[in-house]
């Protein structure tokens, strides 16, 4: 098969910045410590939510907890159409991982800003971990169609200024 | 010649553009309501009953009916003319194209009565009505049977003319449909084994995950089965209406075998963010994604140094003199020439999309309409509509009705994509605002949108009327009295290569191997890993 000199060239150059942009990726998603949400732990949708089964049945303002000075756990149940607590506050400075399910059908999770974006699956754990240095605050919002009232589902994490 | 394929092209296709028009009437409503112009109200009393209703309508009219019915409908048409040859059992093609209406009917009842406001991914536990499912799998089945009719066809024409090699444009088809059946088998097992039954409450629940892996099997490759027949065009056909000629044959027939090869192994770029999947799995198909990267690339060579013969042909000179050569009077031309700039930067996007990393920005946000419409909605849609400017007069034997209303058409929306497509892009990337939300009634969106949302909205407006400049168009072609004096042939670029291309670029033995092969490694494991965990517990809703 003929092929044209200049279009061998391309290919080559083709191919090879094909496998520089995969490289940065991988690079870049190493040196950064990307990470994204994998396999955590397995729930029953429909039993996550009752009351003593999981860290999703305790008292809404009970999940949120410090585990340590500045290190934060929140337990977030996301349903039609709310994410429960909807309201979070930490100091700056703090980490917090956030560990995300779902009692009915499928939601999103973006915290606007940051680098936390999951998909929230009935029967799975969604967890990500972020540190803010940034009082300020941030928006979490369903980025996955739940339903008729899906573009009102969201929440604020509060970063307040007292370190 | 060929009046019965004719019949089935020309069915197809009006069954297409009906889709179309229903479905790409929802756009322009979408639009205006992120600009704070909420019109669902009044349309609750024509039946419309809420935002969502009408985006399942925008994407699965749009995505699935008009995509599919347009491909089966060219194919049909293109295929027997590059073989030379008729169908080899026509009555399995009429059969099929009955299937995929009734198929259609049965999906578009319980959209139409709000039952079935899932949006065109369908994610259970999301749960519509059974007919919505069942009719899907028909238009998918009756998909199918196409494809049979055709490798039968195909079949027979290898057996009368051993030796020979496949001319380009049917053995690019036959590669589209194998790969499509390929593809399908995804989405079939999810709605046959895991879907149905749940719908039907045989079976309590159903596992999300489980059934998002399935339908991502289908639905990225679903993207170049909208694609290829583009491609198809532009290999083949475009550069003979510029003058020009096919530049390297033997590579693109390559780069059509490639893409049945990679285009299935690359689903999981679609769960980079789903809790369930192995982080490493998503790893290897992000690879092959990458990978997959190299066949359009190909592409973007070849058809531009074929549409540059033409251009030189035509007297052009210079570095770029040539472009200007080119037929722009032509409408069919200019609006897949545009097709090709906008879909330079789908490309672009595409691979952002497709970094693991970069993903986390934008996923599930409006970044990813304003990429697809570049891809599906102006690479794919806007070459379907200038392939229609001589498709349809050469089915019907009238000439296009309006060529100035064409070259119209195709401008604006080139233009209309280009301001709608950067109003969602940027919202997506800067401001995180998520996709297939009514905006116009969430209450985060932020006065800083509104510019965006603005400029969102003239760009749907203006597809809003390049919409409706096509469809007179088409209209004004099918129901013209006079019959064309000069009948419309199909377009078919001559090979700048004389000598035929290699025998392995015409044998599926090593190609199908290497296909079940990367499938294999990239879903096998992980396939089973969830098959064998997999936790029946979501049972259906229906939240709108
Ligand atoms: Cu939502
Ligand atoms: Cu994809």
């Amino acid at each position: 098969m003929h092929i044209d000199r200049t279009e061998r060239t391309y290919m080559i150059i083709a191919g090879a910045l094909i496998a520089v942009f995969f490289g940065l990726v991988v690079v870049s998603s190493l040196a950064y410590g990307i990470q994204v949400p994998a396999p955590e732990a397995r729930v029953d949708p429909q039993t996550v939510a009752t009351p003593g089964n999981s860290p999703w049945g305790d008292p809404i303002d009970e999940r949120v907890r410090e585990l340590a000075p500045g290190q934060y756990e929140a337990f977030i149940l996301a349903q039609t159409w709310v994410f429960l607590p909807n309201v979070i506050e930490v100091p700056v400075g703090s980490t917090v991982t956030f560990q995300v399910t779902s009692k009915d059908v499928q939601h999103g999770f973006n915290l606007s800003g940051t680098n936390i974006n999951m998909m929230i699956i009935p029967g799975q754990v969604s967890k990500l971990t972020a540190t803010f240095n940034e009082p300020g605050e941030y928006a979490f919002i369903c980025n996955e169609y739940c339903g008729i009232g899906h573009q009102t589902m969201f929440g604020r994490l509060i970063v307040t200024d007292e370190g | 010649m060929y009046a019965r394929e004719n019949k089935i092209a020309g069915w197809s296709l009006a069954v297409a553009m009906i889709a179309l028009f229903i479905g790409g009437s929802m756009g322009p409503l979408q639009k205006l309501n992120y600009a704070g112009v909420n019109l669902y109200d009044t349309l609750n009393d024509i039946g419309l009953a809420s935002y969502y209703q009408g985006l399942t309508l925008h994407a699965v009219l749009n995505a699935l009916v008009w995509t599919t019915f347009f491909i089966v409908g060219f194919f049909t048409f293109a295929l027997v003319r590059s073989l030379n040859m008729p169908l080899k059992m026509p009555w399995l093609n009429v059969a099929a194209l009955i299937v995929m209406v009734i198929g259609l009917i049965m999906a578009a009842i319980p959209i139409l009565l709000n039952l079935a406001t899932v949006l065109f991914t369908f994610y259970p536990p999301l749960q519509a009505n059974t007919f919505f499912y069942l009719g899907l799998t028909l238009v998918v089945i009756g998909s199918w049977m196409h494809g049979y009719g055709y490798y039968l066809t195909y079949w027979e024409w290898r057996k009368q003319n051993k030796g020979t090699r496949t001319p380009f444009i049917a053995l690019a088809i036959i590669i589209t449909m194998v790969m499509w059946q390929i593809a399908t088998l995804g989405v079939a097992i999810e709605i046959i084994f895991l879907i149905i039954p749940w719908s039907l409450g045989w079976v309590e629940g159903t596992d999300p995950t489980l059934a998002r892996t399935f339908f991502w099997f289908f639905g990225h490759p679903l993207v170049y089965f909208w694609l290829l027949p583009a491609y198809v065009s532009w290999y083949a056909m475009l550069p003979k209406q510029a003058g020009g000629k096919l530049f390297s044959e033997g590579l693109a027939r390559l780069v059509f075998w490639l893409f049945l090869a990679l285009s299935v192994p690359v689903g999981l770029h679609h769960q980079y963010l789903d809790p369930g999947v192995p982080a490493g799995w998503k790893a290897v198909h992000a690879m092959i994604t990458f990978a997959l990267f190299f066949p359009s690339m190909v592409t973007a060579f070849t058809v531009v140094a074929s549409l540059e013969v033409g251009g030189r042909a035509r007297g052009g000179t210079g570095l770029l003199g040539w472009i200007r050569a080119l037929p722009w009077g032509d409408p069919s031309v200019t609006a897949q020439l545009l097709a090709m700039i906008l879909f330079v930067f789908g490309g672009i996007g595409g691979l952002t999309n497709a970094s693991y990393n970069l993903n986390l920005v934008i996923h599930n946000t409006s970044w990813v309409p304003g990429h697809f419409h570049l891809t599906v909605g102006s690479a794919v849609t806007l070459t379907f509509m200038g392939i229609a400017y001589w498709l349809v007069p050469a089915i019907s034997g009238k000439n296009l009705w309006s060529r100035k209303v064409a070259l119209w058409q195709g401008w604006t929306w080139f233009v209309g994509m280009i301001l709608m497509s950067n109003g969602l892009h940027i919202l997506g990337l800067n401001f995180s605002m998520p996709r297939r939300t009514m905006i116009g009634a969430a209450p985060y969106a932020d006065p800083a949108w509104n510019p965006l949302l603005f400029e969102a909205m003239i760009g749907g407006l203006i597809l809003g009327v390049s919409g409706l400049l096509f469809y007179a168009n088409m209209l004004g072609t099918v129901l013209s009295r006079k019959k064309a004096e000069t009948p419309v042939e199909m377009p078919v670029a001559e090979s700048m290569d004389a000598t035929p291309a290699p025998a392995w670029l015409d044998s599926w033995k090593p190609w199908m191997a290497l296909t079940i092969v990367l499938i294999l490694i990239a879903y096998g494991p992980i396939l089973v890993d969830l098959i064998s965990s997999a936790q029946f517990t979501s049972p259906g809703f229906t939240p709108w």
